[in-house]
Order: structure tokens, then C-alpha cells, then sequence
């Protein structure tokens, strides 16, 4: 009953297959849409709007007429480069302020630990609402909004995980050997603290990207016509009784990002740190 | 997994407030000279007291913590505090001045951050600028529909997730991947995603429910389903991999042992051990329906405190959402507080520590 059988590496590599080729699409779209598909996202042809999935239109057209598998191939773009921005702020911040609360004295420490601690157990959305209502909307401020909310869970990791690197043998020898304080952080700590950072990076990624899709439902985001997701599915949310197909396949967009993004962290959680979920 | 999963999963959202405030060597409590049984009724009630001050007093320091989060949002906020206050509100110079004596903003800010101490210790949550009313009196006004929605949500996704665990534990590995399948499905698809495509099939094509609004059981059952949904897929799982884990432990082969059917064994035993790593959950639950609260009365058009947030957020409504902030931190903290004494409820051998 209990699963005591050694787990063979290659069906994580079979698991990594599906989400890889999410990512390989998704990639185009955001590289290059026009490979995908040749109609402009924003031409409005209001004598053929609200049409179901046909030859011509393979996700039907919205409310305007617009062609929305065109809008959600560009849309792809806007969703996720909100995330990725987003990611990318609360990784250097996170790693900055964890680094330094794992390398300073301990009062400091315990004031950053404690605070982090905090901050954590808020909401990130509430956190990033707090934020959007002093900068106001716009796709700027919600990449900031949503950074800073995912700082605290990214800067906890970092701290501990500063604190295991810095007993190390190889960093105790090092400064044995008079390695000056930043060289010794820069060239020992650091690399060995990014591995951890670059797992839970992909799930915080994953969870940047439905904040920002939350985010742009609820307004905040980016504004229309620009073909973002979330925006898309709030739009179409007045439309549903006549058009399913204008909310079903953005919403599907956003689901199989995400779901990909989740499976794939936790396949790589599961190779570096031994545990699942 | 167990309590270190539900602990280290900081990537899914808020983490149980005790795992990081707990000192980490407790004291321990002088052991009783006579042996046998090692805790007495006074030892118990002196552990149950001291287990609760230590709740109480982290749970203030939470709160106290959520204020001056708000606080320093606005002060790093660019721009003249009084114009963020305002907001889109009317903006006329009787407004101006009532705001400069509210906040005190002619005096130096630590003193105007005391003052804001000791309105909120007072209960006063400020004025909004966009109502042009007391913002206690909107969220006393806005709170019963959200209450509604979030006991219902929460009592869904309690009987779906013991649902989930006890269809599936024990039933061999097609059981544990279905459950993770669904698990992963739960953190993954955002909840307006679910809510639209409900929304879609049950109110739209098939007619079974009203599209929005607030009026009777009806009009409650997809929102709350909506919310129930994504906690049900991940305690389901918790609660599951516990009743596993109780099922292999040594008393339950003397139950089955003394000729209890598996049924009885699982249902006056085994969920009992199965619910203390499903109950340090609730913490991160009862936050993500705060949050997701209000997506979901956005998709559903439900009156309550959602509805009151966006509009702040929009409008620049400080004070609102400063109030919400605040709110949602009580909220967390008295909801962890009651667990933490429940969890001496479900496992006695808490109560003798």
C-alpha cells in the first residue's frame, strides 16, 4: 500500500513531454502570432458578429466582430508577459531582501523574518488591490502590484535557504581562506541559494499569471481593445447567453497556461527537493 | 506531507500564521512525579490558558501588522496624502480641511500614525470619500451577503472534500492519481474561469439558475459552488493522504483486528486522525475566500464586500480599502485562533502539552 517502490527518473521526463508543448505554442504566440494566424485581433466586422466556430473563424467572432482565436494567439503576449515581469520583480527583490535578512546580524534578521512572515500570510491579491488603488489601473501598475505581492513567499525560501548554504563546508572553508564578503556571496552563496528560487519561480509564475488575468477581469489590467485574457472573458461575460465561445476559449487559454505552468514546477520540485506537491 | 507540506506550500498562498510565529523550543511543562497519566486537570487547564495568550497575543501582532501595512501604503503612496484620501470623491476645501483633522496631517507623522492606532482601537474605520459615509457603517451594510456566500462556500467544500477522501482512500493507485489530477486542477484554473464557465452551463444553456443578483438560496448555489470548487480539490487530497496514512498506523490493524468493519473503523477512527493536517488548511482557506470572494462577486454581480472593494480600488478609496485590509486580518486571525483551540478538540494529545 505505502509507496515504497524507488521511482525511475524517466516518467518525470514523460511528464515534463505534455506541458513542454504547451509551452513550445504558447512561445509562438508570444514570438511570433502571425505564424498562428493571419487576422488582425482588433479588426472590428460588426455584420459578422457574434458567429459560432466556423472554417473561417475557428473560435467565432466576439460582439465586435472580431476574429477570436486571432485574439486570444495575440492575447498570449499580454497575459503572460504581465506575469513574467511580475516574477521577475519579486524574484530580485525576494532574493535581495533573503539574502540579506539570512546574511545580517539577527536583530535585523528577526525584524525582516518577522515582517515577511506577515506579509505572507495576506492574500497576494488583497496585497496587490492595496497597491492598484494609490497607482490606479493599467498594465505597468499591475506588474508592480502583483511583484510585490509575491515578494514575502520568495524572499521566506531565499532566507532559509541562506541560512543552510552559509553552514556549508565549502563556504566555512572559503572564508577560512580570507575570501572577501561580497566575492564570497556572490561567487559561493548565491549560486547555490538560485537553484530553490528557480523552482518556485515557475509556480510563482503560475500564480502571477492568474493574478494578472484576476486582475484584468476585475479592470484593473490592461484596457480594451487590447486582447488580454481576462479582459476578454469580462467582455464576453455580457455575451454569454448568445455566445459561449466568446468566454469558453480565452477562459481555456488561461486554464491550460496555467495548469501546464503548475504540472511543470512540480515535476521540477520533485527532481531537485525529492518532495511532491 | 502533513503539517510541514501545509506549512512549506508558500508558493499556493497565505501559510498558517502559527507555523512562523511559534517560539521554536516550547518550554516544556514540568513532568507530574507520579507516573502513569502524565497530565492532571490543572496542568491542562494552565496549558490550554498559556496556548491560548500566545494565540491571542500573535493574532494581535497580525492585526497590528495589517494597520500598519495599510498605513505605510499610503504614506509611500507619491503625492499629497490628502488628494489619495479623496480619491475620485468630491474634492471641495471643507473636505480638504475635515480630512487634514481627521488624519491630523498638520502634525509630524508619528503622531498622526498613534492617532490612527487609536481610531481604529475605538472601532472607527474612518470616513469614505466616494459614499461621503462612515466606511464601519458600509461594511456592516455589505457584510451579510459575503458572510453568506462564504459560509455556504466553506461548508461545500468541507462536504466535498470528505466526500473526495473517503470514495477514494484505500482504493489503490488510480485513486491517488485521480485525486492528484484534480488537485492540480483546483491551484490551477483561476477562479473566474470556473465561475464563467458554470455560469455558462447552469444558468445560460440549462436555465437552472438565476445569472445575478442576490435573491434566495438560488442565486447562492453557483457562486458558492464557484468558491467551493478549488479548496475542495486540495483538501480533498490532505484529507485523503491522512486517512491513508491513519489506516496503515498500528491501531487501526487492532480495530480491524477486534472484527470492526473498515467502515466503522474510518468513520469513528481514522477521519478523526485525518482531519488534523485538513484543519491547518483552513487558515490558507478562509484567505483565499476573502480574496476570492471577491472575484466571484464580480462574476455573479452579487452585492457585498467585493463589490465595496472594487469600487474603492477603482475610485482610490483609501480609507475603504485600508478598512478591508484590516478586516480581512481580523478575519484570518480569529478563524486561526478558533482552529488552533479546535485542534485540542480533535486530538487529545495536544491537550496534555
Amino acid at each position: 500500500m505505502a509507496q515504497v517502490t524507488l521511482r525511475p527518473t524517466r516518467p518525470y521526463a514523460y511528464r515534463l513531454a505534455l506541458p513542454g508543448a504547451v509551452f513550445a505554442v504558447i512561445a509562438v504566440a508570444v514570438v511570433a502570432p502571425g505564424l498562428l494566424t493571419g487576422t488582425d485581433p482588433l479588426a472590428a466586422d460588426p455584420l459578422h458578429a457574434l458567429e459560432g466556430p466556423s472554417t473561417a473563424h475557428w473560435f467565432g467572432t466576439d460582439h465586435l466582430g472580431r476574429d477570436v482565436f486571432s485574439r486570444v494567439v495575440h492575447g498570449a503576449r499580454h497575459s503572460l508577459s504581465i506575469g513574467v515581469a511580475a516574477t521577475g520583480l519579486a524574484a530580485a527583490v525576494g532574493v535581495l531582501l533573503g539574502l540579506a535578512a539570512g546574511l545580517a546580524p539577527k536583530w535585523l534578521d528577526e525584524v525582516l523574518a518577522r515582517s515577511f512572515d506577515v506579509l505572507a500570510t495576506f492574500p497576494e491579491l488583497l496585497l496587490a488591490l492595496l497597491v492598484i488603488a494609490i497607482t490606479g489601473p493599467g498594465t505597468a501598475n499591475v506588474i508592480f502590484a502583483i511583484g510585490i505581492a509575491q515578494i514575502p513567499n520568495l524572499a521566506r525560501v531565499v532566507r532559509a535557504q541562506t541560512f543552510v548554504v552559509r553552514r556549508a563546508g565549502y563556504v566555512e572553508q572559503a572564508v577560512t581562506f580570507g575570501l572577501p564578503g561580497p566575492v564570497l556571496v556572490v561567487r559561493h552563496v548565491l549560486p547555490n541559494v538560485l537553484g530553490p528560487v528557480l523552482v518556485l519561480a515557475t509556480i510563482v509564475l503560475a500564480q502571477s499569471i492568474i493574478a494578472a488575468s484576476a486582475l484584468s477581469f476585475l479592470g484593473m489590467g490592461p484596457q480594451p481593445p487590447a486582447p488580454e485574457w481576462g479582459a476578454m472573458l469580462s467582455e464576453a461575460r455580457n455575451y454569454m447567453r448568445v455566445a459561449w465561445w466568446q468566454a469558453v476559449f480565452p477562459a481555456a487559454a488561461v486554464a491550460v497556461t496555467v495548469v501546464s505552468l503548475t504540472a511543470a514546477g512540480r515535476v521540477l520540485r520533485y527532481r531537485f527537493e525529492g518532495r511532491d506537491t | 506531507m502533513s503539517a510541514t507540506s501545509a506549512g512549506g506550500s508558500a508558493a499556493t498562498g497565505g501559510t498558517p500564521v502559527a507555523a512562523g510565529r511559534t517560539p521554536p523550543a516550547r518550554p516544556a511543562p514540568p513532568l507530574p512525579e507520579t507516573s502513569g497519566r502524565p497530565s492532571t486537570r490543572p496542568a491542562r487547564a494552565r496549558g490550554l490558558l498559556r496556548a491560548m495568550a500566545r494565540r491571542i497575543g500573535s493574532g494581535i501582532v497580525v492585526i497590528w501588522a495589517a494597520a500598519t501595512t495599510a498605513y505605510l501604503a499610503l504614506l509611500a503612496a507619491p503625492g499629497d496624502t490628502v488628494d489619495i484620501l479623496i480619491g475620485d470623491g468630491p474634492d471641495t476645501p471643507e473636505i480638504r480641511a475635515s480630512i487634514i483633522r481627521e488624519w491630523g496631517l498638520d502634525r509630524p507623522e508619528i503622531v498622526q500614525y498613534l492617532a490612527y492606532l487609536g481610531r481604529l482601537l475605538q472601532g472607527d474605520l474612518g470616513r469614505s470619500y466616494q459614499l461621503q459615509r462612515g466606511v464601519g457603517d458600509i461594511l456592516a451594510e455589505q457584510i451579510g451577503p459575503s458572510a453568506r456566500l462564504a459560509v455556504a462556500a466553506a461548508a461545500t467544500a468541507i462536504v466535498l472534500a470528505v466526500l473526495i477522501a473517503l470514495v477514494t482512500a484505500g482504493r489503490g493507485p488510480w485513486a491517488r492519481r485521480a485525486v492528484s489530477g484534480v488537485e492540480l486542477l483546483a491551484v490551477s484554473v483561476p477562479t473566474f474561469v470556473i465561475g464563467i464557465v458554470l455560469l455558462s452551463v447552469f444558468s445560460f444553456s440549462l436555465g437552472w439558475f438565476p445569472v445575478s443578483g442576490d435573491e434566495g438560496w438560488r442565486s447562492l448555489v453557483l457562486p458558492a459552488l464557484t468558491l467551493a470548487l478549488p479548496a475542495a480539490g486540495v483538501l480533498g487530497q490532505v484529507l485523503r493522504e491522512g486517512l491513508e496514512k491513519a489506516l496503515e498506523q498500528p491501531f487501526a490493524t487492532t480495530a480491524r483486528a477486534r472484527g470492526l468493519t473498515e467502515r466503522a473503523l474510518v468513520a469513528r477512527h481514522a477521519l478523526r486522525h485525518a482531519m488534523l493536517p485538513g484543519a491547518t488548511l483552513v487558515g490558507w482557506f478562509v484567505a483565499q475566500l476573502l480574496t476570492q470572494a471577491i472575484i466571484t462577486e464580480a462574476v455573479y454581480g452579487r452585492p457585498g464586500i467585493g463589490r465595496v472593494v472594487l469600487q474603492a480600488v477603482t475610485g482610490g478609496d483609501m480609507p475603504v480599502v485600508m478598512a478591508v485590509v484590516i478586516l480581512s486580518a481580523v478575519v484570518f486571525v480569529t478563524v486561526s485562533t478558533v482552529l488552533d483551540l479546535l485542534y485540542r478538540v480533535i486530538d487529545p494529545r495536544l491537550r496534555s502539552s
